[in-house]
């Protein structure tokens, strides 16, 4: 499968600070990717430069194998619905659509009524009088009108109430399942991820920290669970993702290809949510360096 | 995208509508009676010179208060239309899509920045300079012969004639050009600051800073100043004046052949040709020194005036060179504008 | 036609659970072959899942030899779940009672046995992912 967005090295930094550094994704097509992280790890300067708003100060970026945003070709090909969803307050829905067909040769009228009348959008109101949950639906429809081959979304549901969250993605996943487009998503909710996501990229403090397929990470970590041991005993193929000790018992989250042998661990397989949450707050533990709740030295 | 554009711009042009429509009417309802006054108050038949500004000071006396007002209003607002569009059309037209976020949704649609860019600044630069060339249309059409009155009135003063500062700018097609200019001006000033106030304050300041520098620096040099030699009589030198340094000049007479010309500069000369020094001349330099005396010794001086100065009928000349040049830097302007957001992206 | 449930607090991924109400429902007879399965886009539209899980799920039932995908036309149940015969689970079932009968006489507790029970469990049948 091709990649849809390919970097190398990638940076970006603004002053002294870095809001992303050394990043090298191949992200294929095809796949529903989840961009994870907390706020401030550099998901958005990621997305921007993938839709051309931000260059980088190094490294390369290719999306659908060409640079941002090159031209008026690549910018229908790839659509993009910004952080707090922007649109024109004074403009109506209606007006909304008619920007839309003007500014994109492709586009799809008929669908983005049908997608309006769907959500239940009135074409006269003015789109500053709409809530979150239908300024995202209508957001949603002016990036998926264009009929692009890759979607970029930067924390769309992120202020929604649950149910418009629901809505919002049932919405997203309905137009994946019909046109089979590439998404990419970014959230620092975790819980959303494992119902939509089938590729998974983790950013904390503005580097990758895991990237690769939900059902191949799911595959390679366990959590091993047994009495008090030393982490140096276990073998060199499990890489030690997250640890915590009591007097008499060991808990690890481990990374490895092969199966885990050793009869003294009862061997659990590890959440979604858990593995991103111990990917998050192993980046955060390096870079603070401090003593992890639980260890009991 | 240029009917996104105009969609974009519709509230200021209606904006501009209505204020245009109020001014067309108050001038269209006052105009006619202005007119019969000027016409049956025989200043534009008038020959004779002191005729002329008697007749002319008469007339202004005669007009009501109301048109008076109307009269300095309406110059005033010309002065005004091209910093307004500067301020309220040029500075907001890209900083207002950064402060809102929305420039994000149009930098991701299928059209490139240039062409978002460009579309814009023609459906809203050409809105003003319409806008700009139908307020001066009116206010020259009704403020005529008032202007003409006035001229006559005031001696053809600097302030009052058609080359002047006041009347230049406020009439015919040089509030084109500034309107044209003042827009270019707060986009740029718009593109580089990117927020909306600290924008607007740099375009009226940088646009009434070269109003004023202008019409001295520039305008004044635009065609080489001609030149005329006046010879001075006795009557013409009791009108002494201090020159640059400590020099002591003797004003022109006003002449019938430099009527409405723009004065740039003179010198008075004497005899030879060395420039006139007073100093030589103790009749007029003596602490309790007579008028009289003086005026004797001066004359076998044979004083001369020289003077530098922009005829009257260069005026349309001067009209088309300004407009043109405001225009063209405005159009430079814009083409940085599409340059700069091309190469630089949102940060 | 069968509907699907997710169970987000269950830790089972998303498409073992599709899998795994399929079969319950071919077991309990709630499916018979011929019927057709809810397509990718009926799941997503009640579920809002990603439609990748749907397909994913749907080609494993394919390979386990239960459904057969129709291009064009929809996915279809072929086959069934080979049902034991139930002389064979009487007879596992009083092998079960009798063993456990004998654990509790020689004094297991009941969270000693199923800790037995479950390591046996494992070791046989080999668990890999979920």
């Amino acid at each position: 499968m091709t990649a849809v967005i390919e970097t190398t090295g990638l940076g970006k930094q603004y002053g002294r600070k870095w809001a992303l550094r050394d990043c090298a994704l191949a992200i294929p097509g095809g796949h529903v990717v989840g961009l994870v992280g907390p706020n401030g790890a550099g998901k958005t300067t990621l997305l921007h430069m993938a839709v051309g708003l931000v260059t980088p100060t190094c490294g390369t970026i290719r999306v659908l194998g060409e640079p941002p945003a090159a031209g008026p070709a690549l910018l229908e090909r790839v659509g993009f619905v910004a952080q707090d969803t922007p649109v024109y307050p004074r403009m109506s829905v209606g007006g909304h659509l008619r920007f839309g067909a003007w500014l994109n040769p492709d586009w799809d009228s008929g669908l983005a009524r049908r997608r309006i009348e769907q959500v239940g959008l009135d074409p006269r109101q003015r789109a500053g009088s709409l809530s979150g949950g239908e300024r995202a639906q209508l957001a949603l429809t002016l990036a998926l009108a264009k009929r692009p081959e890759l979607l970029v979304l930067d924390e769309p549901v992120a202020s929604l109430d649950p149910l418009a969250r629901r809505d919002f993605l049932r919405a997203l996943m309905e137009a994946v399942a019909e046109h089979g487009l590439s998404v990419v998503l970014s959230s620092h909710l975790v819980g959303d991820l494992e119902r939509v996501c089938d590729y998974l990229v983790v950013l904390v403090a503005s580097r990758v920290r895991l990237a690769g397929e939900v059902a191949a990470l799911r595959a390679s970590h366990y959590r091993l669970s047994g009495p008090r041991r030393d982490p140096g005993t276990l073998p060199a193929s499990q890489e030690i993702i997250e640890e915590s000790h009591t007097d008499k018992q060991s808990t690890f989250l481990v990374r490895t290809d092969g199966p885990v042998h050793d009869p003294a661990w009862t061997v659990t397989p590890v959440g979604l949510e858990d593995l991103v949450l111990a990917y998050m707050s192993r980046a955060d533990d390096a870079a603070a360096r401090r003593p992890r709740l639980g260890v009991v030295s | 995208m240029i009917r996104f554009s105009w969609v974009q711009f519709r509230v200021q042009a209606a904006v501009a509508a209505v204020a245009l429509a109020a001014f067309a009417v108050i001038l269209a309802a006052t105009g006619p009676h202005l007119f019969h006054l000027y016409d049956t108050s025989g200043v534009a038949t008038c020959q004779a010179r002191a005729d002329c500004v008697s007749l002319a000071s008469s007339l202004v006396s005669r007009i009501p208060g109301f048109y008076t007002t109307m009269y300095f209003l309406g110059t005033g607002i010309l002065f005004a239309v091209p910093l307004l569009i500067g301020a309220f059309w040029g500075a907001p037209l890209i900083t207002r899509e950064f402060e809102t976020g929305t420039v994000r949704l149009a930098w991701t649609q299928g059209v490139t920045r240039g062409r978002w860019l460009t579309a814009k600044l023609a459906v809203v630069g050409l809105g003003a300079m319409a806008t700009a060339g139908l307020f001066s249309l009116l206010l020259t059409w009704w403020a005529g012969p008032l202007d003409t009155a006035t001229a006559l009135k005031e001696n053809n003063s600097i302030t009052f004639i058609r080359l002047g500062f006041v009347l230049f700018a406020t009439r015919d097609i040089t509030p084109i050009g500034y309107a044209a200019f003042a827009f270019a001006l707060g986009v740029t000033a718009g593109i580089l600051i990117r927020r909306t106030i600290p924008a607007m304050a740099v375009t009226l300041a940088v646009f009434a800073a070269v109003q004023i520098a202008w019409p001295v620096w520039v305008r004044a040099h635009l065609i080489t100043p001609a030149q005329t030699v006046v010879a001075l009589t006795a009557a013409d030198t009791a009108n002494l004046a201090q020159g640059p340094g400590n020099t002591v000049m003797v004003n022109p007479p006003s002449l019938p052949r430099l009527s409405g010309s723009w004065i740039l500069n003179f010198r008075t000369i004497e005899g030879a040709g060395h420039a006139f020094n007073v100093a030589t001349v103790p009749a007029c330099v003596a602490r309790n020194a007579n008028v009289g005396v003086c005026q004797a010794a001066l004359g076998p001086l044979h004083l001369r005036d020289v003077i530098a100065y922009q005829p009257a009928s260069r005026f349309w000349a001067f009209q088309w060179y300004e407009t043109g040049i405001f225009v063209a830097l405005a159009v430079a302007l814009a083409g940085f504008c599409c340059w700069w957001i091309q190469r630089r992206r949102l940060s | 036609m069968i509907e699907f449930q997710l169970d987000e607090t269950s830790g089972v991924a998303t498409y073992l659970q599709l899998v795994q109400q399929v079969h319950q429902a071919l077991r309990l007879g709630m499916l018979e072959p011929g019927e057709q399965l809810p397509t990718a886009q009926q799941v997503v539209a009640r579920l809002a899942i990603n439609p990748n899980t749907v397909l994913k799920a749907y080609r494993d039932l394919e390979r386990e030899g239960l459904v057969r995908a129709r291009p064009g036309r929809g996915t279809f149940v072929t086959g069934s779940l080979p049902r034991t015969d139930p002389d064979t689970q009487a007879r596992y079932l009083e092998a079960m009672t009798d063993w456990l009968r004998s654990a509790r006489a020689a004094g297991l507790c009941p969270d000693d046995i199923e800790a037995i029970y479950r390591t046996a469990f494992r070791a046989c049948f080999a668990e890999g992912a979920a």
